[in-house]
């Protein structure tokens, strides 16, 4: 593809809904401001209701924003109509036009821009093979595994080489085993074809095995943006660090500065962990424990006692209860390793660095 | 919070699309000039005198003994209609889902379901006199009883519950079958009979759809005008008086003001029963039954209801059969060998027979297409697009569902025969052709709409979506994706208008000019003269035609609708 890549700039967007039951007005999205590499897979992560796909149909021009602009590339497209924005979306119930078959789907687009017969026929065969369904042009779309289906859409987005391709939850309705191909797929194609995505989901492993920027949205506002290490590692609320893989939360007040580090006393205990800034003693702080990141020993760190083990195949995984708060364990490999059982008690052992203090 | 901006910018994104704008225009601009202005310019003449406001229309109109009669007349035949239809309609609903029947029974009720579509409206009113009269083949010749009337109440309550039952029975049947079955196996389950489990759980779930049915045949009852006026004899109903009125005492603004009087009946039940039924219903009867029922078996409840059920289809069947054979005898009541055509003849050699059935056919052929492709447009704007005069384009297509043809004829009248306003302006369209098409479109818009809106419904508003976010305009999206979708919605939005146009009667008369021949007018006149053998020729012909054409685009639809195509696989 010849074209310029261009990025999506959102500037203060908000968008007010109506709530339909109680008739007042609420923010779906409120003041986001975003910016979106060219080139770069965004996605837009969050709960349902969290205002990500609202975003999205404001970037494709289904919505109208109430508040700030929205541009493409140096473009601010506002007034635009979906029909004249550079963007093509990949819809979540794949929204094929069951009257055409897979050629005419993805040709549709061409058709539009009255390009030439022959050149609608090469690029709709170069495309098809791009997403690995040559031979089946024929096919009418009810003909086709929901899989297939969704490359097509893929395919029709791709063909008219948009400036920004959009995805709204593509995945949502494959089976599991199909959706973890399909996003490989999805990512290959991005990188291949080097285009702008931004892309709605609430699934999180998809945003981590897609993405070079997740964008973590709560009640429509942007609680996070990062690369998926980033968010993983270092979440900046309990919020961001519960809907990103498992996470267990410490509460402690501060002892002491003990250098790079800070004693926290956790349940009664000390605790060593990382420091971050303006700390002061006395103030209670939260830390963030990721359930692979600790493991149960005699000696050494918390006092515990086990109230779940259970096998898990790849791993064991325990409840432990240090004082009143309940730590989730997933201890890898277990085969050769000392199983603790109910009513066990024992020590919780952590590395500082391998904690996060929000 | 300020919704401003986005109001701006949805408002900017219309306008960047002439096409769509010009179309909610137009259509804006139709439904005000052919629906809203004429019932507008009913209540204007009716309040208004030589100087300002006034009630003395409506104190004339209302003493007078006729009308207030008529008034009395309509809500009892109504009342008692509606009842009976439905009550008829659940048996036959009840029967079809509940109860496993003959094959040949199914196909009956599909029959009697067809043909009150097909057939114009005052063909049951021509047999039941012919069958049951003074000199009905039953009546007189059968039993012996001579001067048996069936002019009045009776004849219009059996009449109309005939041809307004199976509209009852094949909303019920849509309800009875979403019923999930569970339910009543649960109630059986925990020891109640059958009946009682109709009493406590099919019927309660049944309720606000019973009252729905009820109403939209007491609207349809009290709308009517073909059947009071062949079969009620002296006993005069409103849109019979209101005809009168205007025929035969020439007072139009009394005609007027009593067309404001019927007007207000049907609409009040009207927004009773779609604002406020139609919701219940939708309520209670939600999700899709799970899964199949288990018919009933029991011989002691299939055998008295399936012999009650087919007893009335027959005797339907025969009361429609009765119209053809009439128009065979030489004479109806005294000669009935041998069997001769010379009635269809003189329907053409000395009744303009030719001319009426092109009129007719002609006139209703342009309508049809126009109702079709409005009803579909207006569908995908209500359905699909959303800007700031919906509502209005939503709510006035629907109100033509609830304005009698009279109330219509009335209004054009007032509305267009001194032109727009009494002004001159377009005063042209009086007495043209031009204006029974507009009729024609107007009378059969509010059914093709609400086909479309249900058909469009079920389409994924992704689709479209999709459409438009790969580059097409509004135009496009409608004309390569909405149209192909619903094809087969528009194909019978098309036969309906053409048959609905073909057989109307009420709005048409009153508007009809010597110049121009129709075929129900024609009837009319005939069966209005004891002409009867005459006017079943003219049905015959008619119901051959109608049925013709809705065979014709079955066929047509079987081999190019596309929903087939898409289903398939």
């Amino acid at each position: 593809m010849s074209k310029v890549k261009k990025g999506v700039r959102l500037d203060h967007i908000s968008k007010i809904y109506q709530d339909p039951k109680t008739g007042k007005d609420f923010y779906a999205v409120k003041d986001t401001s975003l910016t979106i590499e060219p080139g770069s897979f965004v996605t837009l992560l969050g709960p349902s209701g969290c205002g990500k796909t609202t975003t999205l149909r404001m970037i494709a021009g289904f919505e109208s924003p109430d508040e700030g602009e929205i541009y493409l590339g140096e473009q601010a497209i506002n007034a635009l109509t979906p029909n004249k924005r550079d963007t093509a979306m990949v819809f979540q119930s794949y929204a094929l036009l069951p009257h055409y078959n897979v050629f005419d789907n993805v040709a549709y687009g061409l058709k539009l821009r009255k390009v030439p017969k022959d050149e609608i026929q090469k690029r709709v065969m170069r495309i098809l093979d791009l997403v690995e369904l040559t031979g089946m042009e024929g096919r009418m779309t009810n003909q086709l595994s929901g899989g297939q289906q969704q490359r097509v859409a893929l395919a029709r987005a791709l063909v008219i080489e948009p400036s920004v391709l959009l995805f709204d939850e593509p995945l949502s309705n494959l089976d599991a085993k199909l959706r973890v191909s399909m996003r490989t797929e999805i990512r290959r194609i991005q990188q291949e074809v080097g285009i702008t995505a931004i892309y709605v989901t609430h699934d999180q492993s998809e945003a981590m095995a897609l993405s070079d920027n997740i964008i973590i949205m709560n009640q429509g506002v942007v609680a996070q943006m990062g690369s998926p290490q980033e968010i993983y590692y270092h979440p900046n609320s309990e919020f961001v660090a519960d809907f990103i893989g498992e996470a267990n939360f410490l509460k402690g007040t501060l002892e002491k500065m003990d250098g790079d580090h800070a004693v926290l006393k956790v349940e009664g205990h000390s605790a060593r962990v990382p420091a971050k800034e303006g700390m002061t003693p006395g103030s209670e702080y939260t830390v963030v424990l990721r359930p692979e990141s600790a493991v149960l020993a005699d000696q050494g760190g918390l006092p515990c006692e086990v109230t779940l083990s259970c096998f898990m195949g790849s791993y064991q995984n325990y409840h432990v209860k240090v004082g009143n708060t309940l730590v989730k364990l997933t201890d890898y490999n277990p085969k050769n390793k000392r199983i603790y059982q109910v009513r066990d008690q024992c020590r919780l052992v952590f590395d500082p660095e391998s904690v996060h203090i929000l | 919070m300020a919704k401003s901006q986005s109001a701006a910018l949805d408002r900017k994104k219309l306008m960047a699309d002439p096409i769509m704008v010009g179309t909610i225009v137009v259509l804006i601009a139709f439904l005000t000039l052919f629906i809203l202005y004429p019932l507008a310019i009913l209540l204007v003449d009716s309040f208004y005198g030589g100087n300002g406001f006034t009630l003395a229309t409506f104190q004339k109109v209302m003493a007078m003994p006729t009308f207030r009669t008529a008034i009395g007349n309509t809500l009892k035949v109504g009342f008692l209609v509606g009842i009976l239809s439905t009550v008829v309609g659940l048996l036959f609903a009840y029967v079809e889902v509940y109860v496993r029947m003959w094959k040949l029974v199914g196909g009956l009720f599909k029959v009697v379901s067809m043909l009150p579509v097909v057939s114009p409206p005052f063909v049951l009113s021509l047999s039941m006199i012919m069958l049951f009269g003074k000199a009905g083949i039953i009546t007189y010749f059968l039993l012996g009883m001579e001067d048996n009337s069936v002019y009045g109440f009776w004849g219009i309550v059996i009449v109309q519950t005939l041809t307004f039952f199976p509209v009852c029975y094949m909303m019920l049947k849509g309800l009875l079958k979403n019923i999930d079955p569970s339910l009543e196996e649960a109630a059986r389950d925990m020891g109640a009979s059958r009946s009682k489990v109709f009493m406590t759980v099919t019927l309660p779930l049944l309720l606000p759809g019973l009252g729905n049915a009820f109403l939209v045949t007491f609207i349809e009852s009290i709308a009517d005008f073909a059947n009071p006026m062949i079969i009620g004899g002296s006993y005069d109903t409103l849109a019979t008086t209101i005809y009168l009125q205007i025929t035969g005492a020439y007072d139009k603004q009394g005609a007027a003001a009593m067309a404001v009087v019927l007007l207000c009946i049907t609409l009040c039940m009207f927004i009773v029963q779609k604002y406020y039924l139609e919701a219940k219903t939708a309520a209670t009867l939600t999700g899709k039954a799970s899964r199949g029922r288990m018919l009933i078996e029991d011989r002691s409840v299939t055998i008295p209801l399936t012999l009650l059920c087919s007893l009335a289809t027959i005797f339907v069947i025969m009361m429609y059969a009765c119209v053809p054979i009439g128009a065979l005898f030489p004479t109806w009541g005294y000669k009935f060998t041998p069997l001769t055509f010379k009635w269809f003849g003189q329907v053409f050699s000395r009744y303009h027979g030719l001319q009426a059935f092109r009129d007719s056919f002609v006139l209703s052929l342009i309508a049809s297409p126009i109702t079709a492709l409005l009803s579909m447009i207006i569908s995908y704007l209500v359905v699909k697009r959303k800007f700031k005069s919906k509502g209005f384009i939503e709510a006035v297509s629907m109100l033509a569902m609830a304005v009698p043809g009279t109330v219509l004829g009335v209004g054009y009248i007032r509305g267009f025969s001194g032109g727009v306003f009494h002004t001159g302006f377009m005063q042209g369209l009086y007495g043209s052709a031009a204006i029974l098409v507009i009729v024609f479109v107007v009378r059969s818009l509010p059914t093709g709409t609400r086909s479309g809106i249900s058909a469009l419904r079920q389409i994924d508003r992704s689709i479209e979506e999709s459409a438009y976010d790969m580059g097409a305009d509004s135009f496009k999206v409608f004309m390569t994706v909405t149209l192909p979708l619903i094809k087969d919605s528009f194909l019978s939005g098309l036969v309906t208008a053409f048959v609905r146009s073909i057989t109307a009667i009420s709005a048409i008369i009153l508007l009809v000019t010597p110049s121009v021949y129709l075929i129900t007018v024609q009837i009319n006149e005939f069966a209005e003269k004891g002409a009867y053998s005459i006017a079943c020729a003219f049905a015959t012909i008619l119901i051959l035609i109608t049925y013709g054409s809705v065979l014709l685009m079955n066929l047509f639809i079987k081999y190019f609708g596309t929903s087939k195509k898409i289903k398939e696989g």
